[in-house]
């Protein structure tokens, strides 16, 4: 304390002129001098290198556009210089981009964004009304009626109302639009949260649970954060259910070196898939309840919901029904994004966070950290807002809209049932049913030579089953070391995501591949 | 856990259950940040807004948002090609429409097919689309007069801060006295210190020089520098050019000397220049970085690692909803550039609207286009504005006395210095507010003015400034500048 007053009251003190002229231009002399004799040892070290960096960003990795991907694009190039390959494209089966492999986008999303981009088509006759309604709506809103102006911090405020309306009809319970806060994606949300939540030291480090296999933005934050990460199994004999003696499990072993404060769902699950059942997440609920942690529950897939026995239940709902010693002491935070659905404008970098029993005092922090940044893409609120508040029957869009919705996702659970049942078809392929989400995370055996192969080549043996997947068909997947999964097990991500008929070559492309591999390395 | 039980006992004794997350469990360093620009003054005017809205009579009928530089929010027009290109991109069907000039839908349909699936709401690359890339190359090598930018050094970001806080986030490491510094001018645009704050890295100050129109002067540099060496251990410069919130533009000789310093002593630079669009004194001109540091020949132009950042939310196109930017890189260690494009690709992409805007802003209508004349009409229009704002800005506030204006040579902003009586400062201090906080809370009171104290953005000791955006429209920026020096000049009385 002495020494920065110190410091502080020496700024103050008039400055002697400095000879900084003279000495300044006689070192550059001296350095031009050095360095125009040494030529071979001109370079000297950065100031920024591997090792002076950032410990923490070098320990993040994030697999979904990790080495394979990079590995992609370089075949890409090659295949564009004309450099001959088994295949003529690249597949990237790598991330959930809807429309990147062909997914159009909803009509009234796109009329009601062109609306408000451009506000003179207010007076074109090629434009519904409903959509010139929620055009008005959202630019009224808006600094200078412009989706050029920064909003509050939070988010547009009758676009958060939107929100809570959004959520109070899925749930039947009410939502109060000041604990929605619109974020750019559901990833910005999620990474705010954590960040808020990360404190203490040593054992008193915060622990973060975890499921694998997880979509890794979880790990990728944690480890920026250097908070401590807590990893709990999802069951596959199972259907990746999610046990509570599991949850109980990792919780025990974590108390010994770090201080577990936040549980992580993912429902409907990334890779996984699965949606978890009602009675599932009341056990969560209590499980939270009782040992005290902050639950986050990443429901982007919340419309991504094909199989006929499932239901997505909102861990919000849910909490609310348990009743008031639950809904009034559980801290939890809810994700939501226009990136997934039936939307698929991941560009748009849409979402929102509801909060439920936050201290208020943390809201305000909240904010406060949220302001530094200043606001969330105005388009991608405007998107989140026609999300939640989208053609009603009895408005003009209405039908066209229904229409196109109800396509894409009858698309998604025709293509979840494909990709599940030709999986299964296959000879040392396993694959759990695709409830939801938009990804198969089947199992794969690797025989033992091709692990030796694995180890020569310094890879995990998925990686290397990958890499060769990718090379020999231009399939490019994710492999499942990437996202966790039980020890001596293998899998790998691979998106639903492309059509139909490109859907069934790509799966062929893989049985052969797969059957190849197995008959190589027996 | 026992750690946690010893907080909000007074909830616990009210029967209620202790939370998880408190002010006591949170993350410390987030605890520390401060953002004035949004900050309690801000929070104040919201509320008032909201009385006005309830019918409340208060001395003025509306708020003047004088604290954040937004400028479509004040008024400020979009520019008709930007707006066109990118509604035709959002929805391509509009392509079939005869309202939208040739050379828009041309422009659209470039950037669609640079999209994945022809649309903006896929994915992109985490760095940005390459096309963008290319053409914020192209742009930077035009702007510096044919010096050569590599669109691989080149990464599209969320809004200039963004790729601020990437940067920054690389250079952070060690511990105590190998703690990462950071040398940041003062007065500073508050992003700086709050990300210092939240990385828990060392701020360190270094003072522009207020009797020279904010100029930076070495000697102060090289005094910070020697400083904060007893403490930690500096890694980075950051220059902000031209200034927020002085508004100053630097003279080529010092970014010179800035950049013999910082190879001297090790530092890495970050050049904010988001408002290089924004100069308005007819002796100052915009330099970049980049240009005076290749210039500058070996062994600076080889070695010197430097971060250029920009964005759309400024110059003529006030586009700061969309939060789009760029960062250029030079100089940087590969394997570090590789490490700063995994972080960027946790987060997937920038936005893509956003990309799109700046691909334009960095590309704009040649004089052979048909959208060209109006485009340059209007892009005119906007700085010959601001232009003229910020001479009116300085000009009044110069006939108040007690109030002294540095020249507004660009940005947005006046940072004025005003006089506070000591009775004033008293009463601030019973009131635990700073003297300019209390000072521009009266305003706010008073008038309906928002505008930030100074003391959001670091100034000497003793001194008392407030800044204010040069923005709002200008038939009403003379009075508003009238009625400030007015409620000065009360205040003054107030507290003789």
């Amino acid at each position: 304390m002495q020494r920065a007053a110190a410091l502080v009251q020496r700024a103050y003190r008039p400055r002697t002129p400095c000879p900084w002229s003279r000495c300044q231009s006689s070192a550059a002399a001296e350095a031009s001098a050095v360095l125009k004799m040494r030529p071979e040892r001109s370079q000297r070290e950065r100031i920024l290198t591997l090792e002076s960096m950032n410990p923490q960003v070098k320990a993040v990795e994030y697999a979904v556009r990790g080495p394979i991907v990079l590995k992609a694009g370089e075949i890409e190039m090659e295949l564009r210089r004309g450099i001959k390959k088994p295949f003529t494209e690249v597949i990237r089966a790598n991330i959930g981009d809807a429309h990147a492999m062909g997914q159009q986008p909803i009509t009234f999303l796109r009329q009601v964004m062109a609306l408000c981009t451009y506000p003179n088509l207010l007076d074109s006759p090629s434009f519904p009304e409903d959509a010139k309604k929620r055009a008005r709506r959202i630019l009224q809103a808006c600094g200078g009626n412009s989706l050029g102006s920064y909003s509050a911090s939070q988010g547009v405020n009758c676009i958060r109302e939107d929100v809570a309306a959004y959520i109070t009809r899925r749930d039947g319970v009410p939502a109060d639009p000041d604990n929605i806060y619109l974020t750019t994606g559901a990833s910005d949300g999620i990474t705010t949260i954590l960040k808020i939540l990360v404190s203490g030291g040593g054992k008193s480090r915060t622990g973060v649970m975890i499921p694998i296999p997880q979509y890794p933005l979880y790990s990728a934050v944690i480890s920026e954060l250097d908070a401590v990460q807590v990893n709990y199994y999802l069951d596959e004999e199972n259907c990746w259910a999610l046990n509570v003696n599991e949850l109980r499990r990792a919780l025990r072993e974590a108390k010994e070196h770090c201080d577990p404060k936040v549980l992580c769902i993912i429902n409907p699950g990334n890779p996984t898939g699965q949606v978890q059942s009602r009675k599932c997440i009341e056990d969560v609920i209590h499980f939270a309840w009782e040992e005290k942690l902050f639950l986050l529950a990443d429901e982007v897939y919340q419309d991504n919901v094909y199989s006929l026995d499932c239901r997505f239940h909102s861990f919000k709902k849910v909490l609310y029904e348990m009743g008031p010693e639950y809904s009034s002491n559980v801290e939890l935070a809810s994700f939501h994004s226009t990136s997934k659905g039936y939307m698929g404008e991941c560009g748009y970098r849409g979402g929102y966070m509801e909060v439920i029993n936050l201290h208020p005092e943390i809201k305000g922090q909240l904010v406060k950290l949220l302001s530094v940044r200043l606001c969330p893409p105005v388009s991608g609120q405007a998107a989140m807002d026609i999300v939640v508040n989208p053609p009603v029957p009895g408005e003009e869009s209405f039908e066209q809209f229904s229409r196109e919705k109800e396509s894409v996702l009858g698309n998604l659970a025709k293509k979840a049932k494909l990709t599940e049942d030709l999986f299964n078809q296959v000879p040392g392929i396993h694959c759990n049913p695709l409830q939801g989400a938009m990804y198969a995370f089947p199992r794969i055996f690797i025989p033992t030579k091709a692990m030796e192969a694995a180890q020569a080549h310094k890879m995990a043996p998925d990686m290397f089953y990958c890499m060769k997947l990718l090379e020999e068909t231009g399939i490019c997947v994710v492999p499942g070391s990437g996202f966790g999964q039980r020890e001596g097990t293998y899998h790998f991500r691979m998106t639903i995501l492309p059509p139909v008929e490109k859907l069934k070559t790509v799966l062929e492309k893989v049985k052969d591949f797969h059957i190849n591999f197995l008959e190589k390395y027996a | 856990m026992a750690a946690r039980a010893g907080g909000h006992s007074q909830a616990a004794m009210n029967g209620m259950k202790e939370k998880v997350l408190t002010l006591d469990t949170m993350n410390p360093c987030v605890r520390r940040v401060e953002y004035a620009v949004r900050g309690p003054i801000v929070l104040r005017a919201l509320e008032l807004e909201q009385d006005l809205r309830q019918g409340v009579k208060k001395p003025f009928t509306e708020i003047i948002h004088a604290n954040l530089g937004d400028a479509q929010a004040m008024g400020q027009k979009t520019i008709t090609f930007f707006r066109q290109v990118l509604a035709l991109c959002v929805h391509p069907d509009l392509l079939n429409s005869p309202h939208f000039p040739e050379d828009t839908k041309r422009r659209a349909e470039r950037i669609l097919q640079a999209c994945g699936g022809h649309s903006l709401g896929a994915y992109t690359f985490s760095a940005g689309i390459r096309l963008f890339r290319e053409d914020v190359a192209q742009y930077i090598e035009q702007r510096d007069g044919g010096i050569p930018s590599d669109p691989n050094n080149i990464f599209l970001s969320t809004g200039a801060s963004d790729a601020i806080m990437t940067v920054l986030k690389l250079l952070v490491a060690g511990e105590g006295r190998s703690r990462t510094g950071v040398l940041i001018p003062i007065p500073q645009y508050p992003l700086y210190s709050a990300v210092l704050a939240e990385f828990n890295a060392v701020q360190v100050d270094y003072y522009l020089d207020e009797d020279r129109a904010w100029a930076l002067d070495i000697a102060e540099l090289q005094r910070a520098l020697h400083e904060a060496r007893g403490h930690c251990t500096p890694r980075a410069l950051c220059i902000i050019n031209p200034g927020n919130p002085t508004g100053q533009v630097q003279t080529r000789e010092c970014i010179e000397a800035v950049i013999r310093f910082a190879f001297e002593e090790r530092l890495f630079l970050l050049a904010d220049e988001v408002y290089q669009d924004n100069v308005y004194a007819d002796g100052s001109r915009f330099h970049s970085f980049k240009k005076v540091l290749m210039e500058m020949g070996p062994p600076y132009s080889t070695q010197q690692e430097l971060a250029s950042f920009h964005s759309i939310s400024k110059g003529y196109m006030g586009e700061c909803g969309f939060r789009g930017g760029y960062v250029e890189v030079v100089n940087m260690d590969p394997k570090v550039q590789q490490q700063m494009q995994k972080l960027m690709s946790v987060r997937l992409c920038p936005p893509v609207p956003g990309q799109a805007v700046l691909s334009m802003v960095v590309s704009p209508p040649a004089p052979s286009d048909p959208s060209f004349e109006q485009f340059q009409a209007e892009r005119q229009a906007v700085l010959a504005e601001l232009a003229a704002k910020a001479k009116l800005t300085e000009q009044v506030f110069n006939e108040a006395p007690g109030i002294r204006c540095n020249p507004v040579q660009g940005a947005m902003y006046s940072f004025p210095r005003v006089q506070l009586p000591a009775r004033a400062v008293q009463r601030a201090q019973e009131l635990g507010l700073a003297p300019d906080m209390f000072f521009c809370l009266r305003l706010l009171e008073e008038t309906g003015i928002c505008v930030v104290p100074g003391s959001g953005f670091g100034q000497r000791e003793g001194t008392y400034h407030f800044r204010m955006t040069i923005l709002p429209p200008m038939e009403k920026l003379r009075p508003l500048l009238e009625k400030l020096s007015q409620f000065h000049a009360k205040f003054t009385r107030d507290f003789s």
